[in-house]
C-alpha cells in the first residue's frame, strides 16, 4: 500500500528517466544519507566507525570499481588488491614529495596512477578473455606485491615497505577522529557512487554492457572492442585506485604491501559476486556482507566457546559455500533478492 | 659451467613438480570446460589428509611400521579425494551445467575457500610431516668434468621420477581404455557425448578422482620437501601460469611449461635478480605468461579455439 508508483504520472524525459523514478524510492534514499551524515556521527560508538563502518564505505567504493569491470563489462579481474596498492602508494608519494599538497587532490591523483596502470595491465584484454584474462590480472597482482616490497623508491626509502600519514586535512578542517574519517569517506562514496550510476546509465555503459553480453555482436553493431574494454579498466581501476588511497590514508594511515594482497582482490570480488555482479547496489550489499559476515563469525564461535583458529577456518568455510550458493541459486546476487523484494512490494497486498 | 648446470638441474626439477600441479588443471579442463582453481586447495586438503591418517594409522592398527602407516594413509587420503570428488560433481558442478566459464570458475574459487578452510578444521593446522621414504641426501653429478661437480638433490630427482611416471600412466590410461576414450570424447563435445550414451555426471566425478589423485601425489612430494602447511595451497598459484604457457588442453604442454617456468624461474632469479632488488621469482612465471599470452593466446600446445573480438 506504501510503495507504489500508481499516480505518479511523469510528463517529461527528465522525469522519466530519473535514477529513483518512484517518489518512495527518493524518500527513502533521501532520508538514509541525511541519517548516515547527520545521525550516525553522533550516536554510534567508536568501535563501530572503526570496526564497520569506515571499512564499509571504502570497500564498497572499491567493489563499486571492480563491479564496473567485472559485472558491467565481464573482464575478470584478480588483481584488484595490485591497483588499490598502486593508488595509496601514488597518493602517498604525491603528498610526501609535493610540498603542500592537498588531501583530495593526492588521493584522487593516486587514483589516476592506478587508471595508468589499470590500462597497462588491460591491454592484454584485447586478445585474450574469461580464464586466461583471469590468470594475466593475476600478474599484475603479484607483480605490485613484489614492486611496492622492493622498489625503494616508491616508498620513500622506507626499509620494509611500509608507509605511514599523518596530519590529514581537508582545506583545512582536521580529519582525524573516526567520525570525520567517517564523513570523509562518505562524501566521496556519494559522488563517486553517483557519477558510477550515471555512467552505467549511460552509452558507455550500454556498451560495456553489450561487450559482456556477446563481444563479437556488439562489434558488429559498431562498438569499438578496445574502446569499451579500456575505457572500463580505466574508470574501473580509478575508482579502485581512490579507494585504496582512502584504505591507506584513511582506514590504515600506516600500512605496508601485505595490506593489498591478493585476498584483498579475492574479498573485493567475492563482495561483486555475492552483491550482485552488474548492479551498483549490489555493491554495497556486498560490502555490507564481507565486512559484517567475519566479525559475526568470530563473536558467534567465541560465545558458543569454539577457540580462534577454527573461528578463522569456519569464516572460510562459511564464505566458500556462500559462494557456489549464490552462484546456483541466485547469481544475481543480494541486490537481486533486494529487487524482487520491491517488486512483492508494489503489487502488496494484492497478488498481482 | 657447473653452478650454472646446477641452477638449471634444480630449476628442471622443480618445474617438474609445478607440471605436476598443472597437471591436475589440465585434467579437468580437458575433461570438463571447468578452469578448476581449486587444485591448489585440493594439493593441501589431500597432503593434510595423507600426513594425518599415516599418523593416525600407526595407534589405531596398533603396528609401528612405516609401509603400513603410509599405504593406509594413502588410501585413507585417496578415498577422501574420490569422496570430495563426487560432492563436487554432486552439489556444485552438477548445478551448474551449461554456464559460462567465468562462472564455473568462481564457483571453483568457492571451493577454494570451503576446502582450506574445510581441511584445516578436519585436520588441524599446524605444520605436518609426511615421511614415504625420500633420499634426502644431495648427490654430486660429473665430478670428472667440473670442478665440485653438479649438486643434485635426490629427493627432487626422486620426485621427479615419480611426476614422469605418474605423467607416462595417465596418458596410457588416457590412450588405451575405455574410460579413457570415454573422457575424451566428453572434453571434445558434451552434448554428443552424452547422446551415445556417455554419463556425464560419471565421468565428471572419475576426472575430479583422477585430478584428486595427481594432487595427492604433489602434495605427498612438496609436502615432504616443505612440510605440509597452508602455504602447500600456494604452490598451485605457480601453476596457473604453467597450463597458461603450455596450453590449456594440453598434458605435454603442461609438462614442458612446468620446465620451461621451472627453469626461467631460477635462471632469472640467479642472472637477472640482483639487478631488480631479488626476489623476482614472485612474479617472473606470470609476467612471461602474460608476454607469451599476448604473441600466442592459445599457449604452447593449445587448440586454437580462443575466440577474441
Amino acid at each position: 500500500m506504501l510503495y507504489r508508483e500508481n499516480g505518479q504520472f511523469k510528463t517529461s524525459y527528465r522525469a522519466d528517466q530519473q535514477i529513483f523514478p518512484i517518489l518512495q524510492d527518493r524518500l527513502a534514499i533521501g532520508l538514509l544519507l541525511a541519517f548516515a551524515a547527520f545521525v550516525v556521527p553522533f550516536v554510534a560508538p567508536e568501535y563501530l566507525f572503526r570496526a564497520i563502518l569506515i571499512p564499509f564505505l571504502i570497500m564498497s567504493l572499491a567493489a563499486l570499481g571492480l563491479n564496473i569491470l567485472v559485472g558491467y563489462c565481464g573482464q575478470i579481474s584478480l588483481g584488484t588488491g595490485a591497483f588499490m596498492a598502486v593508488g595509496a602508494y601514488a597518493a602517498y608519494n604525491f603528498s610526501v614529495r609535493i610540498e603542500g599538497m592537498p588531501l583530495i587532490a593526492s588521493l584522487l591523483l593516486g587514483g589516476v596512477c592506478a587508471t595508468g596502470v589499470g590500462v597497462l595491465f588491460g591491454i592484454p584484454s584485447l586478445r585474450i578473455k574469461g580464464l586466461y584474462l583471469a590468470v594475466a590480472t593475476l600478474a599484475a597482482q603479484f607483480f605490485v606485491d613484489w614492486a611496492f616490497l622492493r622498489i625503494k623508491w616508491f616508498t620513500n626509502d622506507s626499509s620494509s615497505g611500509s608507509v605511514s600519514v599523518a596530519g590529514l586535512n581537508v582545506l583545512g578542517l582536521p580529519i582525524e577522529t573516526p567520525v570525520q574519517k567517517y564523513l570523509l569517506c562518505l562524501a566521496f562514496l556519494v559522488v563517486f557512487g553517483v557519477l558510477a550510476k550515471n555512467l552505467v546509465r549511460s552509452n558507455i555503459g550500454r556498451e560495456w554492457m553489450a561487450m559482456r553480453d556477446m563481444d563479437v555482436a556488439a562489434a558488429v553493431i559498431g562498438i569499438r572492442p578496445v574502446y569499451a574494454k579500456l575505457t572500463a579498466f580505466a574508470v574501473s581501476s580509478f575508482i579502485v585506485g581512490v579507494a585504496g588511497a582512502l584504505w591507506g590514508f584513511v582506514h590504515l594511515g600506516s600500512w605496508e604491501p601485505a595490506a593489498f594482497n591478493l585476498n584483498r582482490s579475492f574479498d573485493l570480488l567475492f563482495m561483486v559476486i555475492i552483491g550482485g555482479l552488474g548492479s551498483i547496489m549490489g555493491s554495497f550489499f556486498g560490502a555490507a556482507f564481507i565486512i559484517i559476515l567475519p566479525i559475526v563469525l568470530d563473536n558467534l564461535t567465541v560465545a558458543l566457546g569454539f577457540d580462534t583458529a577454527l573461528a578463522s577456518h569456519l569464516t572460510f568455510m562459511v564464505f566458500g559455500a556462500l559462494i557456489v550458493f549464490f552462484l546456483i541459486v541466485e547469481p544475481h546476487g543480494l541486490a537481486r533478492l533486494w529487487s524482487i523484494g520491491k517488486e512483492k512490494l508494489r503489487l502488496w497486498p494484492f497478488p498481482h | 659451467m657447473g653452478f650454472f648446470l646446477e641452477t638449471l638441474i634444480g630449476g628442471l626439477m622443480t618445474g617438474m613438480l609445478y607440471s605436476l600441479v598443472a597437471l591436475g588443471f589440465v585434467l579437468i579442463f580437458k575433461a570438463s570446460g571447468v578452469f578448476n582453481f581449486a587444485q591448489g586447495a585440493m594439493v593441501l586438503f589431500a597432503a593434510l589428509a595423507m600426513a594425518r591418517f599415516a599418523e593416525w594409522a600407526p595407534k589405531l592398527l596398533g603396528t609401528d611400521s612405516k609401509l603400513v602407516a603410509n599405504l593406509v594413509g594413502f588410501l585413507a587420503a585417496m578415498a577422501v579425494m574420490i569422496a570430495v570428488a563426487w560432492l563436487i560433481e554432486r552439489f556444485v558442478l552438477g548445478k551448474l551445467v551449461n554456464q559460462e566459464g567465468i562462472t564455473l570458475l568462481m564457483a571453483t574459487l568457492g571451493i577454494t575457500y570451503f576446502l582450506d578452510g574445510f581441511g584445516q578444521t578436519l585436520f588441524g593446522s599446524d605444520i605436518y610431516k609426511i615421511d614415504v621414504g625420500l633420499p634426502k641426501d644431495p648427490i654430486f653429478l660429473f665430478e670428472s668434468l667440473f670442478q665440485g661437480g653438479v649438486l643434485v638433490s635426490q629427493e627432487d630427482l626422486a620426485a621427479a621420477l615419480i611426476a614422469a611416471t605418474l605423467v607416462g600412466a595417465l596418458s596410457l590410461f588416457f590412450q588405451k581404455t575405455a574410460t579413457g576414450r570415454a573422457l575424451r570424447a566428453v572434453a571434445d563435445d558434451h552434448q554428443a557425448a552424452q547422446s551415445i550414451g556417455i554419463p556425464l555426471s560419471r565421468i565428471w566425478v572419475i576426472v575430479w578422482s583422477v585430478a584428486g589423485f595427481v594432487a595427492l601425489v604433489a602434495g605427498i612430494i612438496w609436502g615432504s620437501k616443505l612440510g605440509v602447511q597452508f602455504s602447500l595451497s600456494l604452490v598451485a598459484l605457480k601453476a596457473l601460469p604453467v597450463v597458461i604457457l603450455g596450453g590449456l588442453t594440453s598434458v605435454p604442454g603442461a609438462i614442458i611449461g612446468g620446465l620451461i617456468i621451472g627453469v626461467g624461474e631460477k635462471l632469472s632469479e640467479v642472472y637477472i635478480g640482483p639487478m631488480l632488488g631479488g626476489g623476482i621469482e614472485i612474479w617472473f612465471a606470470y609476467v612471461l605468461a602474460l608476454v607469451f599470452l599476448l604473441v600466442r593466446p592459445q599457449g604452447l600446445f593449445g587448440e586454437k579455439i580462443i575466440d577474441r573480438v
